[in-house]
Parts: structure tokens; C-alpha cells; sequence
């Protein structure tokens, strides 16, 4: 499904500020894997996802995505294929626009916006049973404006609008960081059923290892803008938090 | 003092009314323009000080040519959507600064504006000899006109911003980083607000040079504060009003309403034989004061020297107990 080959990048090349995030970074994900992808501080994590969302150009390589090449596209005509969640919860979501309005916002992601009407009636009781889905009571507030919702049912609403037109790869850079630890649990576990739901080729950055190990199909590990661990089956299946944090440290 | 309430005379007043509500009306469509950039795209766009002069220009010169004043008029509409793609371009396309670029179009504009009118600095079109769309000859039909155009545009933006292409320019003023993870152009819809913007002021300067009888290449200066101004009073209206909130239309039409206050005062003040030459004081003033009251109020609710004077007695209670020898320090 997505081919990352050979992609590197430099910030602030030619200057005291030149940091090589990528290095020569290759990656191959199969149609429906959930991928996770944990690393230190400047490891490069956030900046594998940014360059196949397509934040910036990158310097070299090429990132083909379901067949078609989207190195040279800029992030809005990229976002046909990619649904994303971001880490801060007021990114995601338009904090004066209603719940409903967002998610109609979201429904044409990468479609032409035409002057027809931007909400209709069938997507209101689609809208509604989906959100009824997500146990939250949001189904009951679909005017309500999402500036007015709190960090975690933002969070699950972005969530569902990432997925609501399905995309070809879902990106969740660290979307539970900035959570209480029962909301986080609580937005993984949607995470979790709408990637089931929809079979959706998934990356997801995290910073706790244990989440890393309990999600998904596959982790890799990142370490100054290369890829150092990869690991996946019953292998991953069989990885501790301690093995974990030894390889970390055998790295370091 | 008794020699100046002497020389104040209150049907003189009364008398002014009307007419100061036929030309707030066209501020108030004006305001409306600037609502567009200021409120929905989140931009303070000062190219309309250029595009109302512009709109009154194309209006006034087109119909002394011999074209009919509506078509003129809605001309003067399309100029201003020109001049606002032309700032645009210049935020979206070559990335000056919002701001900037209104300042460089709008300078832009003055010698453009003075081209369109024949290199005079006025033009003045007899309402005698031309069928103007509106005019001060008439004052209660231009009051009737004036809602009648307010209503149009208010309608017709209601439904722009209600559609799948508004909407996304209202994500796009929202969260720009949003609309564009969800695919949408935000250059491009930045590029259409001030289009959309600039073409409604551009509309009103139109209506203006017919109402007063000329165009004159400095009758746009300090539209924008203007705007603002009928803007800020308008919304603070609505929310007295609506305490729980209300839909996209009403706040549209206070802010029209805001421009009719906004020019209702301009005429108390006139009338209390201020000096003209003082009035943009005057206005920026009261625009100052607008824009301080919710910053001031949310300041009151949350200030460190009410925390500081709320903490006194619990510091006091601190230094009793070391007094007493309870608590070591």
C-alpha cells in the first residue's frame, strides 16, 4: 500500500541549525497492517508521517501511496488518500463550527467544494449514528460548536473524521499525548475499532511503549532519522516493555 | 453654556435622522464586506479603503457614459472583486503578509481610482439628468432601497457560507491547518473571501457616490475603521440580545445595524457643532473603546491584582500562625 523509498530530508540545510531529521529512510506497509512508531525526541517520527502528509517537500526518495506516486504533490491534494489525527486535540477539529459542520467538512475531504449545501439531511442521520457509535452522547449535540468539547471527545471526533471518507492510510501522530490516561485508553480503544471497522492501512506514533506493543500488527523504532528496529507477528506479539526499553538503550 | 444649547436645535436633530440612517445603511453594507475578512477568514484587510473609492468611481464615471446605473452599480461590484483577487494574490501567491498586502493594493488603488475618474480628483453626476439606483433627493426611498440591498446580500452570503465551498472558507479562517489536512486550498479560498469582500464594499461605494452625488478619490478613507466600528458595535448588540447565541443571518444584519448606529452618532456629534475635521478622532476613539470593553471585561474576571488583594487574608493568617508559634518556618 505505501512504498516510503529512500527519503531524506534536512532542516535548515547550509545553516548552524542543520539537522538531518531522515536519512535515507525506506519502508514498505501491506494493505490493512497497523503499523506503530515509537523513538526519542528527534528521532524522526513526526517527521516520516509529515513527509508522507506531505507538510513539505523532501529532498530525496519517493513516497508512493496505493500505486501512484505523491512525492510532488502538496499536502491539500494528498489529503484524498490520507486521513490524520494530531497530536494537539484544537488541530483536528474547526472550534466554531458545529460538530455536524466539521464532520460535513470531513466527508468531502479531497472532493471539489461545490455551492451546493454544505450539510444535508442524509449525512445529519449518518453523522448521527456514527457518533452514536462512539458512546460519547456526542449523536445528542450535533450543533453544539466543538470549541466546546473537551480535549478527548475532540480527539475521538477527529477520529471519526479521518475515517469517514475512507482513506487509503490513516496517520496518527501521537494523538493521545496530550490525554489523561483513562481518556487516552479511551480514545485508543476507538482508535482501535474504527481502524477494524473500516480495515484501514494505519501508522501511529506513540510515546508509550506499552501502547506500542498492545496495538497493532507491527512497531518499528526510530533513532536519529533511521529506521533501527522493525518488527512484526508473533515476534512483535512476544515483545515486553522491558525488551523495549533495552533496546533503547543499546541504541543510545 | 446656555449660548451653545441656544444654538442646538433639536428638530434640527430629528430632522437628520433619516438621512443619517439612508447613508448608515450603506456603511452598514460596507461593514458587511469587512465581516467577511475580519470575522470569517480571521484577516484585517485594509485594501477597502481603495475598493469603496474604486467602487464609487465605477459607478459614477460608467453612468456618465451613458451605461444604465444598475449595470454600473453592479460593475462597481465586479471592480472590487478585482482589486480584492489583486490582494490575494499578493498574501497567497507571494506570501506578503495579509496586511501588507491590503496597504500595497490599497495604495495601489488611489492612483488607479484617479485614472478611472479622468485624472480628477471628483466627479459629480447630477441625480436631475441620471436615474440613479439610490440618492439623497429621496431620503425614505433610499432608506427603503438601502434595506432592500442590505437584505439582498445578507441573503445571498447566508447561503454562500451555508454551501460545501463556504463552508470550507469558513474552516479555512478557522483552522487553516485543518482545512488543509482535509484537502481544501486554502490559498484559494483566501484569494475568494477577499474577492467576496472587496466586491460588497466596492458595491457600497457605488450606492455612495450615487446617494451623495459625486465620487471623490478620498470618500474610502477609513472605511475600514468604519467597518470595524459598525462591526464591534453590532456584535456587542446581538450579544445583549442573544445571550445564548443565534444564527449566521441575525448577526449579519446587526452588523448593518451597527453601521447605522455608528453613522446615527456621527450626527449627534456633528450636530453638537464638533468640528468635522475631528470626527476620524472621533471615530477611532470610539472603535478604541469597542475593542478595549471585552479585553478589560475578561481582564476584570481574571486579573492577578484581584488574586493578589483575594489573598491577603490567607497571607495574614500565615503570619499569625508564625506569631504564635505553631507553624516553624
Amino acid at each position: 500500500m505505501l512504498y516510503v523509498e529512500h527519503v531524506s530530508k534536512t532542516f535548515n540545510p547550509g545553516t548552524i541549525n542543520e539537522r538531518k531529521a531522515l536519512i535515507d529512510v525506506s519502508l514498505h506497509i501491506k494493505p490493512g497492517e497497523f503499523v506503530t512508531v515509537i523513538g526519542g525526541n528527534g528521532a524522526g517520527k513526526s517527521t516520516i508521517l509529515n513527509a508522507i502528509a506531505g507538510l513539505w517537500p523532501i529532498d530525496d526518495g519517493a513516497v508512493i501511496l496505493d500505486g501512484e506516486n505523491i512525492t510532488g504533490l502538496p499536502e491539500y491534494k494528498r489529503a484524498p488518500y490520507i486521513g490524520r489525527v494530531f497530536q494537539d486535540p484544537m488541530m483536528g477539529t474547526a472550534a466554531s463550527m458545529q460538530i455536524e459542520e466539521n464532520l460535513a467538512l470531513a466527508k468531502r475531504r479531497g472532493q471539489k467544494r461545490t455551492l451546493k449545501w454544505g450539510v444535508t439531511k442524509a449525512e445529519k442521520e449518518e453523522f448521527r449514528e456514527k457518533l452514536a457509535i462512539l458512546g460519547l452522547g456526542l449523536e445528542d449535540r450535533m450543533t453544539t460548536k466543538v470549541g466546546l468539547l473537551s480535549g478527548g471527545q475532540r480527539q475521538a471526533l477527529t477520529l471519526l473524521m479521518a475515517a469517514l471518507q475512507k482513506p487509503k492510510l490513516l496517520l496518527l501522530d501521537e494523538h493521545t499525548a496530550a490525554l489523561d490516561p483513562a481518556t487516552a485508553k479511551k480514545v485508543l480503544e476507538i482508535s482501535d475499532q474504527i481502524v477494524a471497522n473500516n480495515n484501514l492501512t494505519t501508522l501511529m506514533i506513540t510515546h508509550n511503549m506499552q501502547d506500542a506493543i498492545n496495538h497493532g500488527d507491527r512497531l518499528i523504532m526510530m533513532n536519529e532519522g533511521t529506521i533501527c528496529y522493525d518488527v512484526c507477528g508473533e515476534e512483535k506479539k512476544s515483545l515486553t516493555r522491558q525488551m523495549l526499553l533495552e533496546k533503547f538503550e543499546n541504541i543510545l | 453654556m446656555n449660548m451653545l444649547l441656544a444654538g442646538l436645535s433639536f428638530v434640527n436633530l430629528i430632522g437628520r435622522v433619516p438621512g443619517g440612517i439612508s447613508q448608515g445603511l450603506i456603511w452598514g453594507i460596507m461593514a458587511l464586506g469587512v465581516f467577511i475578512t475580519f470575522r470569517v477568514l480571521d484577516i484585517a484587510d485594509l485594501s477597502v479603503d481603495g475598493s469603496f473609492a474604486t467602487g464609487g468611481a465605477v459607478a459614477v464615471m460608467l453612468s456618465l457614459a451613458g451605461v444604465p446605473t444598475w449595470v454600473a452599480t453592479i460593475c462597481a461590484l465586479l471592480a472590487g472583486i478585482i482589486a480584492g483577487i489583486i490582494t490575494g494574490l499578493l498574501h497567497a501567491k507571494l506570501g506578503i503578509p495579509a496586511i501588507l498586502a491590503g496597504i500595497l493594493t490599497q495604495f495601489a488603488l488611489y492612483s488607479i481610482n484617479l485614472r478611472i475618474m479622468g485624472m480628477a480628483a471628483n466627479q459629480s453626476i447630477n441625480p436631475a439628468m441620471y436615474k440613479l439606483v439610490i440618492s439623497m433627493r429621496n431620503i425614505p426611498i433610499a432608506i427603503l432601497e438601502g434595506v432592500i440591498f442590505a437584505a439582498i446580500i445578507i441573503a445571498i452570503l447566508y447561503w454562500y457560507f451555508g454551501t460545501e465551498q463556504g463552508s470550507a472558507l469558513r474552516a479555512t479562517g478557522n483552522n487553516g491547518e485543518m482545512s488543509t489536512a482535509l484537502g481544501i486550498n486554502t490559498s484559494n479560498m483566501k484569494i475568494i473571501g477577499l474577492a467576496i469582500s472587496n466586491g460588497v464594499v466596492a458595491f457600497a461605494g457605488g450606492l455612495m457616490a450615487q446617494y451623495q452625488g459625486f465620487s471623490d478619490v478620498n470618500m474610502g478613507r477609513g472605511a475600514i475603521v468604519i467597518g470595524l466600528a459598525a462591526i464591534i458595535i453590532g456584535e456587542i448588540l446581538c450579544d445583549a440580545i442573544f445571550k445564548k447565541g443565534c444564527t449566521f443571518w441575525i448577526r449579519m444584519a446587526f452588523v448593518v445595524l451597527g453601521g447605522i448606529i455608528y453613522y446615527l452618532v456621527m450626527i449627534i456629534v456633528l450636530w453638537l457643532k464638533l468640528d468635522p475635521n475631528d470626527l476620524k478622532l472621533f471615530t477611532a476613539l470610539i472603535v478604541t473603546i469597542f475593542l478595549a470593553v471585552p479585553y478589560f471585561r475578561g481582564k476584570a474576571k481574571n486579573s492577578f491584582s484581584w488574586a493578589g488583594k483575594r489573598s491577603l487574608p490567607y497571607v495574614e493568617a500565615v503570619k499569625n500562625s508564625f506569631k504564635s508559634g505553631k507553624e516553624v518556618q
